[in-house]
Formats: C-alpha cells, sequence, structure tokens
C-alpha cells in the first residue's frame, strides 16, 4: 500500500539545517534528509541517535587480538614446541606485534562491516532515486504524511520560508526510501 | 563563532567554487577521456614496468644469484627498495588518517590521491620479498595455515614474520579506509553516468542514495578506521625496523630505529605526494583545488621531518661514540669516512641540508623549486636505506671477510620496474577514478570565505 510522502527540495545546507529545525519545532521530524555531503550539526538537528558502531568496532578488535595471541601460544608451547637455550616458550613480547597487528585488522573489519549491515548497503544494490541530483547539489528533506494532522499548507510554508527550492508530493511504498 | 575565525585564513580553495562546480571539475576528467598528457606519462611508466617484468621473469628463473650480493653482504639493494616504498606510503596514511584526527581541513584535497599512492608503494615494496624468497610461488608459507609438514608453523617470534603481518594489515585496512571513502564519489560519478559505465559503478557504489543516516554512520565509521590507521602507520615502519634493530649488527642494533624509520618515512612519503600532486595539479588542471596553501602545508611538513631525521643521524653517532663500543663506532667513522662516504654524503645532503631551503616562504612558493627539492628528498631517502642497510654489512668483525657491492643491471631494472609498476597504476587511477574527494571537498569549501549565514 502506498503512503504519501512530501520532498522538500533544498541547494544549501544552511538552509536545509534551518528547515530541518523548524519542522521539528512543529512536530513534523523528517523520515530522512539526502545530501550530497556530510553536513554537520543535520544529525542532531534530525535528533539522529548515536551509532553503535564503534561497540562492533571494539569487540571484533579484541576478539581477534584475544584470539591471535592465544593461536600463537598454542602454535609456540603446545603444538610444537621448540626450547631455544631454555627460553620460555611462551615469550609474550615477542607475540605483541602480530597480536596488534590483527587486532587493528578484525577492529576495521567489525566496523566497515557493522555500517554495511546498519546500512543495508551491498554490492551491486539498486539505489533509492529521491532527486537524481542529491549526490551533485542538492538537499532533500523527506516528510511522511502520517495522517489527517498533516498539515499541508504549514509544512509548505515552513519549507518556502527557508528557501526551498522546490516542494513535491510523491506516493511511496513504506520502507521504499531505505 | 569559530567559524567567522576562519576567514582570517585565504580560503582553503580557490575560485569561489559551487558545490556543483565540484563535481563537475573532478568528475569530469574521468568522463571525457584522456588526453595526449596523460599518454605521454602513461606510455613511459608502462615502458619501464615492462622492463621490471622481463627483469623479475629472468631472476626467478635463473635464481637470486643474478644479483650483486656475496658473503659479506647478504642484504642490499631489494630490501633497500622494500624499505624505500613502504616509506613512501606512510605519507598517505599521514595525510588521511592522522592529519583527518587533527582536523587539518586541507587535507582534503590531498587524502584521495595520497591513499591511492599508499596503496601503490605498497605493492611496489611487497614486490621485493616476493622475489627475495627465490621460490615466489612458495610465498604461501609465509602464513600459517594447517599442513602435511607436522604441522610446522611459521615462527611467531621472528621480525621477519611480523613484517608479513605487518604489511598486509596495512595494505588491507588502506584499501578499506581507500573505499569506504571512495564511495559517495562513486555514487556521485554513477549519478551522471549512463550505459554500462553507470552498471559498473552502481555495482560498486552499493547503493549509496545520499541518505543522512547513513551518512551519519559513515562519519563514525571513517573516524574509527582513522583512529585505527593511525596506530597502525606508526607501528607498520616500526616493525620494519625491527628486521634491523632486533639483530646484533653494529649500525643495526639501536633503539632509536623505530621512531626514526617513521620520521624518515612520513619524510620521504610527503615528498613523493609534492611529487605526485605537483604533476597531477598541472596535467589534470586542478590549481583551484591544490592550491599553494596545500603545497605551503606539505613544504613544512618536510621541513619538520627533516629536522627529525637530521636530529636521528647526529643521536646516531653520538650514541655510536659515547658507547664506547668500538664496533659501534667503527660501524659509524666507516660510513661517513669509509669507501660508500658518497653514499653518506648524498643522503645527508639531499635530507638534512636542502630542505632547509624551505624555512624560506619564496621558495615554498616556487613550484619548481619545490618540485626539485621533493625529487632530491626521494633520492635522499632512498641513500638512507641503502646506507643503513650495505654500510653497515660489508666491513663487518672479520677484516678478511669485508666486501664491497655493486648493484647488477637486473636489480637495477627491476627499481626501475617497480617505479614503472607504482606511475602506472597512478596514472590509471587518476584516468578511471575521482582524484580528489568529492564529497568531502564540498564540505569544506565554506572554508576561509566570508559566509552571512553564519553566527
Amino acid at each position: 500500500m502506498a503512503e504519501r510522502y512530501m520532498l522538500a527540495v533544498f541547494d544549501d545546507e544552511h538552509s536545509t539545517i534551518a528547515a530541518v529545525n523548524d519542522l521539528v519545532a512543529s512536530g513534523y521530524r523528517p523520515v530522512d534528509v539526502y545530501t550530497p555531503y556530510a553536513v554537520h550539526g543535520l544529525d542532531r538537528a534530525m535528533g539522529l541517535s548515536r551509532t553503535k558502531i564503534a561497540m562492533a568496532c571494539a569487540i571484533a578488535g579484541f576478539l581477534g587480538a584475544g584470539a591471535k595471541l592465544f593461536f600463537q601460544y598454542w602454535v609456540a608451547a603446545v603444538d610444537w614446541p621448540v626450547n631455544v637455550g631454555g627460553k620460555p616458550l611462551f615469550s609474550l613480547p615477542a607475540f605483541v606485534p602480530v597480536t596488534f597487528e590483527v587486532g587493528v585488522l578484525l577492529a576495521a573489519f567489525g566496523a566497515v562491516l557493522a555500517f554495511v549491515w546498519t546500512s543495508r548497503l551491498y554490492p551491486g544494490k539498486e539505489h533509492f532515486v529521491i532527486h537524481p541530483r542529491v549526490t551533485d547539489d542538492r538537499f532533500v528533506v523527506l516528510l511522511e504524511e502520517k495522517d489527517a494532522s498533516f498539515e499541508h499548507e504549514r509544512v509548505r510554508a515552513l519549507c518556502m520560508k527557508n528557501n526551498a527550492i522546490e516542494i513535491e508530493e510523491r506516493p511511496m511504498r513504506p520502507g521504499a526510501y531505505e | 563563532m569559530s567559524d567567522s575565525l576562519l576567514t582570517l585564513r585565504p580560503p582553503l580553495i580557490g575560485g569561489r567554487k559551487t558545490p556543483g562546480d565540484v563535481t563537475t571539475d573532478v568528475a569530469g576528467p574521468t568522463e571525457r577521456g584522456v588526453t595526449w598528457k596523460w599518454w605521454a606519462a602513461f606510455l613511459p611508466a608502462l615502458a619501464m614496468l615492462g622492463l621490471g617484468f622481463v627483469a623479475i621473469g629472468y631472476q626467478v628463473m635463473t635464481g637470486i644469484g643474478t644479483w650483486g650480493l656475496n658473503r659479506t653482504v647478504g642484504w642490499a639493494f631489494d630490501i633497500t627498495n622494500f624499505v624505500f616504498w613502504v616509506g613512501i606510503g606512510h605519507a598517505g596514511t599521514l595525510i588521511s588518517a592522522v592529519l583527518f584526527l587533527l582536523r587539518q581541513k586541507w587535507r582534503t584535497s590531498v587524502n584521495r590521491s595520497a591513499e591511492a599512492m599508499t596503496l601503490f608503494a605498497v605493492m611496489c615494496a611487497g614486490i621485493f620479498p616476493l622475489i627475495h624468497m627465490g621460490r615466489p610461488w612458495l610465498a604461501f608459507w609465509v602464513l600459517p595455515y594447517p599442513n602435511t609438514r607436522g604441522s610446522l608453523w611459521v615462527n611467531f617470534r621472528s621480525p621477519l614474520l611480523w613484517d608479513v603481518f605487518a604489511i598486509s594489515v596495512y595494505f588491507i585496512v588502506s584499501a578499506v579506509f581507500w573505499y569506504i571513502g571512495l564511495i559517495p564519489d562513486l555514487a556521485t560519478l554513477r549519478d551522471r553516468a549512463s550505459g554500462l559505465r553507470r552498471k559498473l559503478l552502481a555495482f560498486f557504489a552499493i547503493g549509496w542514495n545520499g541518505s543522512m543516516r547513513t551518512w551519519a554512520r559513515y562519519e563514525m565509521v571513517y573516524l574509527l578506521l582513522a583512529g585505527l590507521a593511525t596506530p597502525l602507520v606508526l607501528s607498520v615502519h616500526s616493525i620494519v625496523s625491527f628486521d634491523f634493530a632486533t639483530s646484533v649488527i653494529p649500525g643495526w642494533h639501536t633503539t632509536i630505529f623505530p621512531p626514526y624509520f617513521v620520521a624518515g618515512a612520513i619524510f620521504s612519503g610527503m615528498a613523493m605526494v609534492l611529487t605526485l600532486m605537483l604533476i597531477a595539479r598541472s596535467v589534470m588542471g586542478l590549481e583551484h583545488y591544490l592550491t599553494h596553501r596545500h603545497i605551503d602545508a606539505m613544504c613544512k611538513l618536510i621541513l619538520a621531518t627533516s629536522g627529525m631525521v637530521g636530529l636521528a643521524y647526529l643521536t646516531e653517532i653520538f650514541t655510536a661514540f659515547y658507547s664506547g663500543n668500538p664496533y659501534e663506532q667503527f660501524a659509524f667513522a666507516n660510513r661517513a669516512l669509509g669507501p660508500m662516504a658518497w653514499a653518506y654524503w648524498i643522503m645527508v645532503s639531499c635530507n638534512v641540508l636542502i630542505p632547509q631551503i624551505f624555512w624560506f616562504r619564496a621558495m615554498r612558493r616556487n613550484l619548481m623549486v619545490v618540485f626539485i627539492i621533493a625529487i632530491f628528498v626521494n633520492i635522499g631517502m632512498w641513500f638512507e636505506r641503502f646506507v643503513i642497510i650495505v654500510t653497515s654489512l660489508h666491513r663487518d668483525f672479520l677484516p678478511s671477510a669485508w666486501s664491497s657491492y655493486t648493484p647488477t643491471p637486473i636489480e637495477v631494472a627491476t627499481l626501475i620496474g617497480s617505479f614503472g609498476l607504482f606511475f602506472t597504476l597512478f596514472l590509471i587511477f587518476c584516468r578511471f577514478l575521482p582524484m580528489i574527494a568529492i564529497a568531502e571537498i564540498k564540505g569544506v569549501l565554506h572554508v576561509g570565505r566570508e559566509e552571512a549565514h553564519h553566527g
């Protein structure tokens, strides 16, 4: 079932942030905003919650480093112990560099996989076109017209006040914008 | 507000560009096809690469007896090249990760190509240990995998194995960082393209649609990767220096090596970035994006790291004489005054003396001077590795074993081939991918411009 959405197009980051601030203040939280670059302050204006990617990164990193350290211990002291002049089999300082490198590698993988997973991105994905110039120089605020309480004229006026250059209403399947 | 203070500085990007202009300027060259200037650079690079292929093919089939090594000098040309190329890569990570964490906004104009340079330099570096194995088809033996020989594991206590892990992880993480940075720009290119080109770009742009929710996560993952790449880059050249520092050879066995190698790596890499940027700037017409301000900042970094390298040279000499160890003292006296003193003094002049010219602002603004000094630094840093490796070995503890070293034409051809590979890959990159981070530049266009909206 298609829902109705309203799109407001801007050509400048400052107008976009101002419009989002006004809309949120009037109780119209945008579903999403589409921008050609990361606009600082827009995430706060939209009220986005902080991402947990850092957690995934840390967990993957520590697990990777721990596993690698254990593997080195197992190789050097359990599976094939070599006595080199009576030196300790589990020679921890010599195992630090590889442990560190593998920890960094796994942390990077963890962060990137968490990113593509939570953003639902994958190679070859058909992208959703909100506006043909959104990767060039246009900023689009997407609003859902939830129910009768959505006052078209008021929203339109709020956008126009902030120099929207184009306003469009578009029926879409819910979630089609993801 | 803090932004109003920035108007005191010159703008980062010249020519009063709009976001739309940035898209056209950067995406344009990848769409229009190549100019004669590109071919004029590409064909010689390809010829050098061809020469390298022939040389590598010959030495792999014949064996590394084709090198000028002998019983005393067992490491020389190819390890020099390996350390040289790894070092070159480090400036790319410095620019992309360290300067990102330090909020140096000027880096946005150079980071994409500097990261590409890192990848290509690490590829060049990888060739040399691979050939040095003698039987490169058995290279997978360096990986710890269950095998039918025991399992006989790799020696995790060996710095050479640490190298394997450090360089591989460095390459993979740099490639991931570079690709993540490319995704929004690939989407920009995709939305301008049609046909097969669009399909290809759409595949690699992984469905990017500019959503701010994605951007917020993207910023976080970029920050995390920068935070990971920063200690990584310090670890990589430290580990490369362990190849030497953990041995008992006078001239190698010193604790100063890790920081000294890292400073030298950033020094040489910055010179290579400048060399490439000055060429790319004029060939690709990016004068508004790579302004004098960028070049000035890089010159100052060269000057600073030159000072660090110079301090390391002095510290090494001081430590050798203060130690009272006659072997250590001899190694340094032999470097500066022995039969290979010419290499030592080339190193000192190119790395410490010549870069002092950058104290003068007028010289930092003269692009010809900057280019020439950058070339000198490249040469000097190659000689630094040569001096460290060969002069420490050729006169060892037993005078009857003393020897010298001369590279064979095969070794020289391999070095030329690695430069061919580097430039070929870099030129292919310039041709097909956006050389400048489009999305990042759009975010810093306002820096240094008067903005009525702010306040």
